[in-house]
């Protein structure tokens, strides 16, 4: 294949058209076989997926600690106020303000030229900002699922005399687990996706692999259709275990 | 034992507890009625402050009822729910040995002994390892007392216990309900059943515009009710 290679690239340096077949060969030869490229898709592969679970991992700690301080604060009696739940409430409601209202990209950018201008380790910067990205969706998740336990389990557990903490450990949160993991794996899917975006500060993930490519050899079609198709398999790869993950969530629940 | 006096609440503008001055004694079988908005089951979940009160003290064995140690008040003071509120991601045996053995009270295989000796008493120790959608409505109800009764509370409240069930499951959690009263427990209810405050309680309590109005024995309160309050509630609901 390789010496099938060489000729068609000479046949095309000494000016000659080819075929339909042919330029099909050559690009895709290029694109993902010469000297061995496809290497740097797999790399580019592992990183995305590194990056994608830096993030989700950041953005579950994160969204956990916003979604509990939020819930906390709601749930406390009127004329009861603690201060200090106040202020980390306040605090809390900025975060996930200011970052669902400005675009992702801009963000990203923030993070690499203005907060850690001077690092250059841009892949781990890029999850960085991803992971705090999606810490503020995760945290309305995680809120949405905790908020969505029957009111009486809180009354229930606190009129045996267990703590707010104890109750929401032992009887709120395993409840809500249920409903908040089939939308964290959607936040999976999105985080994978959305990893791309950190080709723009330099991040070497599976994009920026293939932009490195095109950039030698000015051919843009099979490396972006090359990457579009590992992305398309990844998220239908998790989709399906996701699928399969909630029925059994669905099965226990039967019990 | 629970001693209130000038009881308080209001929601918004709607002042629901207007100042309820009662004393519960131990061994009473006290049963609340009134018409539905009345503030009885208020007044209820004001005494383990499952609701804030705005106004008044409940002194609870001798001492006032406070947010500090609320914890501990509830422990001695079990509630059940009109949707009987068991833990459904638990099973009936967990559901029961949860609170007595995270706060200390027992060890874990005690609690399950004592779990499985109660569960026998109600006829319900085959269920022991079934998790709460399994069950009807009446044995949901009977666990949940039980999950109550755990923690050996000095008084038990009642807040609508019956009102979500199926009628033919209603006897069961009121039988239940009667055993305790025979063997002393404390108790304050809030019903709508009439057979059983008459046949079980020793007071029943008629609020009415969030103050106590009537606080007589059953013989009394049905056999001559002098406010023209009751006696039109009385009309209504018998």
């Amino acid at each position: 294949m390789e010496a099938q290679f060489e000729a068609l690239s000479e046949l095309v340096k000494s000016g000659q058209k080819l075929s339909f077949g042919q330029d099909f060969f050559v690009k895709f030869y290029q694109a993902f076989l010469y000297s061995d490229r496809w290497q740097q898709y797999i790399k580019g592969v592992g990183t995305t997926l590194l990056v994608t679970a830096i993030a989700l991992v950041l953005g579950v700690v994160l969204g956990a600690i916003v979604a509990m301080i939020r819930v906390g604060h709601a749930q406390q009696k009127p004329h009861h106020h603690n201060l200090v739940l106040g202020v980390f409430n306040a605090i809390a409601k900025v975060y996930v303000t200011v970052i669902r209202g400005t675009p992702m990209m801009v963000q990203l950018l923030i993070m690499s030229m203005v907060v850690f201008a001077s690092s250059r380790n841009f892949t781990m910067v890029g999850a960085l900002a991803l992971g705090i990205n999606s810490g503020a969706y995760v945290s309305e998740i995680i809120r949405g699922g905790l908020m969505a336990v029957d009111p009486g389990q809180m009354e229930a557990g606190r009129s045996l005399g267990l703590n707010y903490m104890t109750t929401m450990f032992e009887i709120i949160i395993p409840q809500a687990i249920r409903s908040i993991l089939p939308a964290l794996g959607n936040e999976f899917i999105m985080l994978l996706k959305d990893s791309s975006l950190i080709t723009v500060i330099g991040g070497k993930e599976l994009l920026y692999a293939a932009q490195g490519i095109m950039n030698r050899t000015y051919e843009p079609m099979f490396p972006l259709l090359g990457v579009a198709a590992v992305y398309l398999v990844l998220v239908m790869l998790f989709s399906a275990l996701l699928a399969k993950f909630e029925r059994r969530l669905a099965q226990s629940d039967r019990r | 034992m629970i001693d209130v006096k000038g009881l308080k609440k209001s929601y918004g503008g709607l002042q629901v507890l207007k100042g309820v001055d009662l004393t519960i004694n131990k061994g009473d079988c006290v049963v609340l009625v009134g018409p539905s908005g009345c503030g009885k089951s208020t007044f209820l979940r004001c005494l383990n402050h499952l609701e804030e009160p705005d106004g008044g003290h409940i002194i609870f064995n001798g001492k006032e009822v406070t947010d500090h140690d609320i914890d501990h008040v509830r422990q001695k003071m079990g509630m059940v729910f009109q949707h009987f509120n068991l833990f459904p991601h638990l099973t009936v045996k967990k559901n029961i040995t949860l609170a007595p053995v995270r706060l200390g009270l027992m060890k874990q295989d005690e609690a399950d002994k004592r779990a499985m000796e109660l569960l026998g008493r109600i006829g319900l120790a085959d269920k022991a390892d079934t998790y709460p959608n399994m069950l009807s409505g009446g044995q949901k109800q009977r666990i949940a007392i039980v999950r109550a009764l755990a923690m050996n509370p000095d008084v038990l409240l009642f807040d609508e216990p019956t009102s979500a069930l199926d009628p033919e499951m209603v006897g069961e959690v009121l039988e239940l309900m009667k055993e305790l009263a025979r063997g002393g427990m404390t108790m304050v209810c809030v019903t709508h059943e009439m057979g059983f405050a008459r046949e079980v309680a020793n007071r029943i309590i008629f609020i009415d515009e969030g103050v106590v109005k009537v606080d007589k024995p059953p013989k009394e309160f049905f056999a001559n009710p002098e406010n023209e309050r009751l006696k039109a509630f009385l009309s209504k609901v018998l």
